[in-house]
């Protein structure tokens, strides 16, 4: 019984964080469509059961890099709306202090080693992480995420092969959402993807992404693995972006059919998948989980309205945080 | 006082940094049995063995990208770039993740990495083994650029590099590797941004980098000899910049001749000359002169190396002629 009640707990936690990733999202695409939200912004959205399904495998200790398109991972990591929508907004109470904006977004104190908005870029950086954890004994694991985009990247490839030589707790989490910015995946990956890792000794798995429960299963194995010492590891998320590139690509018929994106958001919608199954199995009743969304929008309007009305940094602090140890870089 | 070589300096500064903390290690290509090409870091994987002197496969943007990763999580890796010419191949890792994760992530992330490389033509290396390129990374903010004129400086200013809490650049002069100075027994630490005035006087001022104060050094011996007492100063930092001590010592002189082997155009020269003139140009008699090297790849053929570096007599015709109030460059 007791175990069953964790597992209750587990997966109305699951299910929450995956409708806190696309109500954020959906607050995210306002704040742009209402031209509230300098630059730009890339969505998470149907892609959810991949960051919440891998870090509700992970304790805070563990580590994740995330990418452009990375409030999903952000709050899957165990961030705050209000934190977060003040950095989308660029303001002092935001996580990086306005400093990172949406392409840098991070709640470092909960493992987040932050999004990094060149494609690729993050791979030295997890795996680095990896490395301090073997070289001080901690037993932390550091989850890699990068789009199938980055496959193409070389960094890839090398930090890869150092991981296997050097037997390094890092899982290589590639979401393949079919698309590589405005192209298919299909016109820019050669061959299989799985197999890239593999060529390296890489245990390699493909997995469905839009199953949170397929997802944190596989992950919780290999995150136990590879704090015994049996990593590295990479799995391929099959997975798919609801919108567009980022929020200003809109028209966007001359890439991907209309027909397509509304398949899978019907068909395989990750969260609209993982609430049938609650109530199919008791674990939660329809008004359970309508009380939930909506104390999740409440919160979500709350945070946006905070946000909004929150304050810039001030501009002394344009030339903070350029060293460590120096207050004022320019002084 | 005993005199050591600047690569056992080299040495010696990371030995006693990795006895005193374990947190330092030493990544890069043949690194451990082999000791570097130049054998600078021989003995030290028998002291501290492979797990803290890391080999790596030929992947500089790979290690690169780790040791940030190994940064941000609490080591502080030292980076061996085996040259100076292979910072082409890391600057995304280097420019775009190390030089701004502190300032992205509002300060929150701190990345205590040394990248050790080297600089200097006229080892009859050829254009990709020759490059000075100091320039390209101290135009980046938030990394910090050492330039060693001798095994003193080599010795203090790496440990003082390992100690920082930021990405600190160090640039070797290759062929000073053997060169020998006087480097007291114990701690030696040298502060980043405090210039040395190498040799007093008052009717010029000689700004050399690296390689090029030794070449001043022994200008302001030819100038001497002729009446001409020529003020020697090594900035030892470019980032940061002692700008005072630079600047108190064109006003005195008045004449000001900037020596770098980086090239001549929009490099270390141009920025230390512009400098000075913004902040001290009604204390000048003449135009400040920048002596870099030739805006030319650097070519094999020992007959056409030789001349595309500033030599002791290219600085000292300089001088005189400033010295005589002739304008070098007169319209």
């Amino acid at each position: 019984m007791a175990e069953a009640r964790t597992n209750t707990e587990d997966y109305l936690r699951m299910y929450r964080q995956m409708v806190r990733i696309r109500t954020f999202e959906d607050n995210a695409n306002q704040l742009y469509l209402s031209a509230k939200m300098p630059g730009l912004t890339h969505m998470y959205s149907g892609e959810e059961a991949v960051a919440v399904g891998i870090c509700e495998a992970l304790k805070v200790a563990d580590k994740i890099t995330s990418t452009h398109r990375g409030h999903g991972h952000c709050v899957a990591k165990g961030a705050a709306f209000r934190e977060m929508f003040c950095e989308l907004l660029g303001k002092e109470e935001g996580y990086c202090r306005g400093k990172g904006g949406s392409m840098h977004i991070a709640d470092q104190s909960n493992g987040n080693l932050g999004a990094n908005a060149i494609v690729g870029g993050s791979m030295g950086i997890a795996t680095g992480s990896a490395f301090t954890a073997r070289m001080l004994g901690r037993d932390d694991v550091t989850v890699c995420f990068f789009g199938d985009g980055a496959t193409a990247q070389g960094l890839m490839y090398e930090v890869m092969n150092m991981a296997a030589l050097w037997k390094l707790p890092v899982i290589y989490a590639c979401e393949n959402n079919g698309y590589s910015e405005y192209t298919r995946t299909d016109e820019i990956a050669a061959g299989s993807i799985t197999a890239r890792a593999e060529a390296f000794g890489i245990e390699a798995h493909q997995v469905d992404g839009q199953d949170v429960l397929a997802v944190n299963a596989l992950t919780q194995d290999l995150v136990a693995r590879a704090r015994r010492g049996e990593g590295p590891f990479f799995i391929e998320l099959m997975t798919y972006r609801y919108h567009g590139h980022h929020v200003g690509d809109i028209n966007r018929e001359y890439y991907r059919a209309k027909a397509e994106e509304q398949e899978w958001k019907e068909t395989r919608d990750p969260i609209t998948r993982f609430r049938g199954w609650l109530v199919e199995e008791g674990i939660a009743s329809e008004d359970e989980i309508e009380a939930m969304n909506e104390e999740i929008r409440a919160d979500a309007k709350a945070a946006v309205d905070y946000a909004l009305a929150a304050k810039y940094p001030d501009t002394s602090e344009v030339d903070m945080h350029v060293y460590k140890g120096v207050t004022h870089a320019l002084a | 006082m005993r005199e050591i070589t600047l690569s056992q300096a080299v040495n010696e500064a990371l030995a006693e940094e990795m006895r005193r903390d374990e947190t330092v290690f030493i990544i890069g290509e043949d690194v451990a049995e082999a000791g570097t090409p130049f054998k600078v870091l021989s003995g030290l994987v028998e002291e501290f063995g492979t797990a803290r002197v890391v080999d790596t496969p030929i992947a500089e943007p790979g290690f690169m990208g780790l040791a940030v990763g190994a940064a941000m999580t609490g080591t502080r890796p030292v980076v061996d770039l085996m040259f100076g010419d292979f910072l082409f191949l890391v600057m995304d890792q280097l420019c775009n993740q190390a030089a701004k994760t502190h300032y992205m992530s509002g300060g929150k992330l701190t990345v205590p990495l040394v990248l050790r490389t080297n600089l200097g033509a006229t080892r009859r290396s050829a254009a990709q083994h020759s490059q000075s390129l100091h320039a390209l990374v101290a135009h980046i903010p938030g990394l910090k650029v050492a330039l060693p004129s001798s095994a003193l400086e080599a010795k203090g200013l790496l440990k003082t590099a390992i100690r920082d809490d930021n990405p600190v650049v160090i640039f070797e002069d290759k062929l000073m590797y053997n060169d020998k100075a006087p480097v007291p027994e114990g701690e030696v630490l040298i502060p980043f941004g405090q210039a040395n005035v190498k040799r007093e006087g008052r009717d010029i001022t000689l700004i050399g980098t690296s390689s090029m104060v030794q070449v001043c050094e022994a200008a302001a011996g030819i100038l001497s000899a002729e009446g001409i007492e020529a003020e020697v100063i090594d900035p030892r930092t470019i980032v940061p910049l002692d700008e005072a001590t630079l600047l108190a010592s064109a006003r005195k002189t008045s004449r000001v001749i900037v020596v770098d082997e980086g090239h001549q155009s929009y490099g270390i020269t141009g920025e230390i000359a512009a400098r000075i003139n913004e902040r001290a140009f009604y204390h000048l008699d003449a135009p400040v002169l920048r002596m870099g090297a030739m805006d030319v790849p650097v070519p094999f053929s020992p007959a056409l190396e030789d001349i595309t570096v500033p030599t002791p007599e290219g600085v000292a015709e300089n001088a005189r002629r400033l010295v005589r109030g002739e304008m070098i460059h007169a319209a």
